[in-house]
């Protein structure tokens, strides 16, 4: 590839798609570098899917202004790209005196950070909105905090910057890279490409990837987070996002809704040195899946589909890590921890600003294409309702949709990537139905691939 | 709206035995209501022996005897790629096929949608996710519909009847499986299969032992296991969930009447706590052969008709 790119991002995850989309839809020739076999293997692939609004966030943190613009973005571009939400709101709830004492700063917090209409509510009004909650003294109410669909979201990212032309190389490792003559010559798992500006987005692989350019000055310490999935009738008993009073030490394990009709609790913070593959472990497993019938007692008659865990990019640093090196033609994005979702595209916003500042003007922004995804969430029309052959019975996925997400600019490239497009094995039955048919489209689909 | 005397959820050999039954017992309008492409039910894809004995007093395969039960209903109304959605008051059911989605009403409703195993998740079995983790019901559709093997030495988790299933499918594969694990002291199914296992199949048995963790990347590579306190490793490339069976609950679950995840709550005549609801098979628990299902499906089939009168 003799060409040179404006931008090369590093890092396929939510943060590196939000801004190869801006840049691409922005007129830049741009691409994207991901080493795993697909878009979303890595950080990306087990969060809680929520979009935050920041009420708990630092006060003038970049975090804090990331998430809020991000949120306002996803807001304003979620119905052209067929992007779900459920305003299902959160609740900071209290159980304990000792948390009842924190409410009021929680609230006062969030009006500092501009969320006004956070209220404190009292153990009648909570009773009212969440009737299967177990008895609590009081709750923080953050209307704002919604359900969003953690996967559809950054594939239509990707798939809006395919269509403003920008190119994804997947199974392409960045190995190493020089600078010279005002171009990035960067060495990854299939080739090499050269691109003036290089945007490092490796969420886990970070500071591996900083190494390229400087002694990182910061250093990616993962935090594993696991989560227990119950099955849909569990969707039924609870309404908002349910939040812990926070300690000193972690924000907590949530429960919370899925777009996709589930309910799940998660995620732990663990200081892991794995920076690859998240594992899980029985023990917390237990002791996750006891705290959510602790809250919600009529969990306990309600089974559990799926368990996983994910890697959060945490660095020793409370804030975000994103600055330019205007001198080595170099941005770093780090330490996009559990907000990355939610601030994806705000993210993409400052780091857009940074390049105007210290690169090169912007080119006036050209009408963009809207590529919208198709829809996984159960609470809009779903294509199993209209017709076709359903293969996955428990997550009512039909053949043509499994099809669709093997053909196409960026078609799921293993069963990982298959599951987050399409939903199919990820129900109750874990694929003792449609495991070896959804392998066998797979597999047909695998040999009419040239 | 579309109206039947009788709907029937699922065309596993309860609910086919009951759909011919109540025909012989004069209530011409029933119509069965199958998910799958094909009617059957879990036989169709159990490639040993053992079926058919307590309704053909014949030993067939399972595809064999679900061919079977498809030919002896063939002249009836078994609705392939038909899904139920979700059942309401006074035997409404909301419905969907390849026509798309609407609503149906029966005057009695049987449903028998049979049985699953309880997969890796529900065990809260830790680890990583590789690919080669599957329950037998999965395995069983790779081997016998697919003609796919998945795995060269797996490790098969639980001592029930249906472990040892898992056992004649690993030998019809040429898969030698590494080890059975069994939680409890010894084995759910009789000593017999124990030795069964060792002796025609050179698969040691070991009891007492838990599965701790998966471990892989790509491929499972081994599991952890724990034994008298002491943890260790052993290679395998593939782990099997065997049984643990539990009902096909989402759908009753949605239904006006009460049940809970385990099981709906019935009468001595199958009858739930609505009366236009009936449930027979293996959504009932125990669990049972498919002969057993069978002759329920026919008793469920005669309280449904005495029902109507």
């Amino acid at each position: 590839m003799s060409d040179v790119f404006d931008i090369a991002v590093i890092g396929g995850g939510v943060v590196g798609l939000a801004i190869l989309r801006r840049f691409a839809k922005a007129g830049l020739r741009c691409v994207l570098l991901e080493r795993g076999a697909d878009i979303l293997s890595g950080a990306s692939k087990g969060n809680s899917a929520l979009l935050h609004t920041g009420f708990d966030a630092p006060l003038g943190s970049l975090e804090l202004a990331c998430m809020q613009a991000g949120y306002a973005e996803y807001l304003a571009i979620r119905q052209r790209l067929n992007l779900p939400l459920v305003e299902s709101s959160g609740l900071v709830v209290a159980w304990s005196d000792e948390e009842l004492a924190a409410l009021p700063n929680i609230v006062a917090k969030a009006h500092q950070n501009g969320i006004a209409d956070v209220r404190q509510i009292e153990a009648g009004e909570l009773a009212a909105r969440e009737p299967h909650l177990a008895a609590a003294l009081s709750a923080v109410l953050v209307p704002g905090e919604a359900i969003i669909d953690p996967w559809s979201a950054p594939l239509a990212y990707a798939h809006q910057a395919l269509a403003h032309g920008a190119v994804i190389l997947r199974g392409a490792e960045v190995t190493g890279g020089t600078l010279a003559n005002g171009a990035w010559r960067l060495a990854h798992g299939k080739g090499e490409v050269r691109a003036r500006v290089v945007i490092n987005a490796a969420g886990n692989f970070g500071d591996l990837v900083e190494r390229i350019v400087r002694d990182p000055p910061f250093a990616i310490k993962p935090r594993r987070g696991q989560f227990v999935v119950f099955d849909k009738p569990a969707a039924k008993l609870v309404n908002a996002i349910i939040l812990p009073v926070p300690s000193e030490y972690t924000k907590g394990v949530v429960l919370f809704r899925t777009i996709f009709g589930n309910l799940a609790i998660g995620p732990t913070a663990e200081d892991v040195d794995e920076r690859e593959v998240a594992s899980c472990d029985g023990e917390t497993l237990a002791r996750l899946k006891a705290r959510a019938i602790a809250m919600v007692p009529e969990l306990q008659h309600v089974g559990i589909n799926a368990i996983y865990a994910g890697l959060r990019p945490a660095t020793q640093h409370k804030d975000y890590v994103i600055e330019a090196l205007p001198e080595r033609n170099w941005i770093t994005i780090a330490g996009i921890r559990s907000t990355g979702l939610t601030a994806s595209l705000g993210i993409a916003q400052h780091v857009a600003r940074l390049y105007a500042d210290h690169f090169a003007r912007l080119p006036a922004t050209p009408e963009p294409v809207w590529t919208p995804v198709p829809n996984l969430a159960e609470l809009r029309p779903r294509p199993y309702q209209t017709g076709g052959d359903i293969v996955c019975h428990c997550e009512l996925v039909t053949r043509a949709e499994i099809e669709a997400a093997l053909t196409g600019p960026l078609p799921a490239t293993d069963m990982g990537g298959l599951k987050r497009r399409t939903r199919a094995v990820m129900g109750r039955c874990q694929g003792f139905y449609c495991s070896a048919e959804v392998t066998a489209i797979m597999a047909e689909a695998a040999r009419g691939t040239p | 709206m579309e109206r039947h005397d009788v709907a029937i959820v699922g065309g596993g050999p309860a609910g086919l035995a009951a759909a011919l039954r109540l025909v012989e017992l004069g209530i011409k309008d029933v119509v069965v209501l199958e998910r799958e492409a094909e009617a059957g039910g879990i036989p169709r894809h159990c490639g040993h022996m053992g079926f058919g004995w307590q309704s053909h007093r014949r030993l067939w395969t399972g595809p064999r005897f679900a061919a079977q039960l498809r030919a002896d209903t063939s002249s009836l109304d078994v609705r392939t790629g038909t899904t139920v959605l979700e059942l309401g008051p006074e035997g409404h059911l909301r419905i969907r096929d390849s026509q798309g989605a609407r609503h149906m009403i029966a005057n009695r409703v049987l449903i028998a949608t049979g049985t699953r195993e309880t997969p890796r998740a529900a065990r809260l079995v830790g680890g990583t996710r590789p690919q080669g983790v599957m329950t037998t019901g999965a395995l069983q559709q790779h081997v016998y519909l697919n003609h796919r093997r998945p795995f060269d030495r797996p490790v098969i988790v639980g001592s029930e009847w249906v472990s040892f299933s898992v056992l004649v499918t690993c030998l019809h594969l040429g898969v030698r499986p590494v080890a059975m694990i069994e939680e409890n002291a010894a084995t759910t199914a009789p000593r017999a299969g124990r030795l069964v296992a060792r002796l025609a199949f050179g698969v040691p048995v070991l009891t007492a032992t838990r599965l701790i963790a998966i471990d892989g990347r790509g491929q499972v590579e081994a599991v952890e296991v724990e034994h008298g306190g002491q943890r260790r490793r052993i290679a395998c490339d593939g782990v099997v969930f065997t049984g643990q069976f539990r009902p096909e609950n989402a759908l009753y679950m949605t239904g006006p009447f009460a049940s809970d995840d385990l099981a709906p709550r019935i009468d001595s005549a199958f009858r739930c706590t609505d009366p236009a609801f009936f449930a027979a098979g293996n959504v009932l628990r125990p669990l049972k052969s498919s002969g057993t299902c069978w002759r329920q499906g026919l008793a469920a089939a005669a309280a449904i008709a005495g029902s109507m009168l």
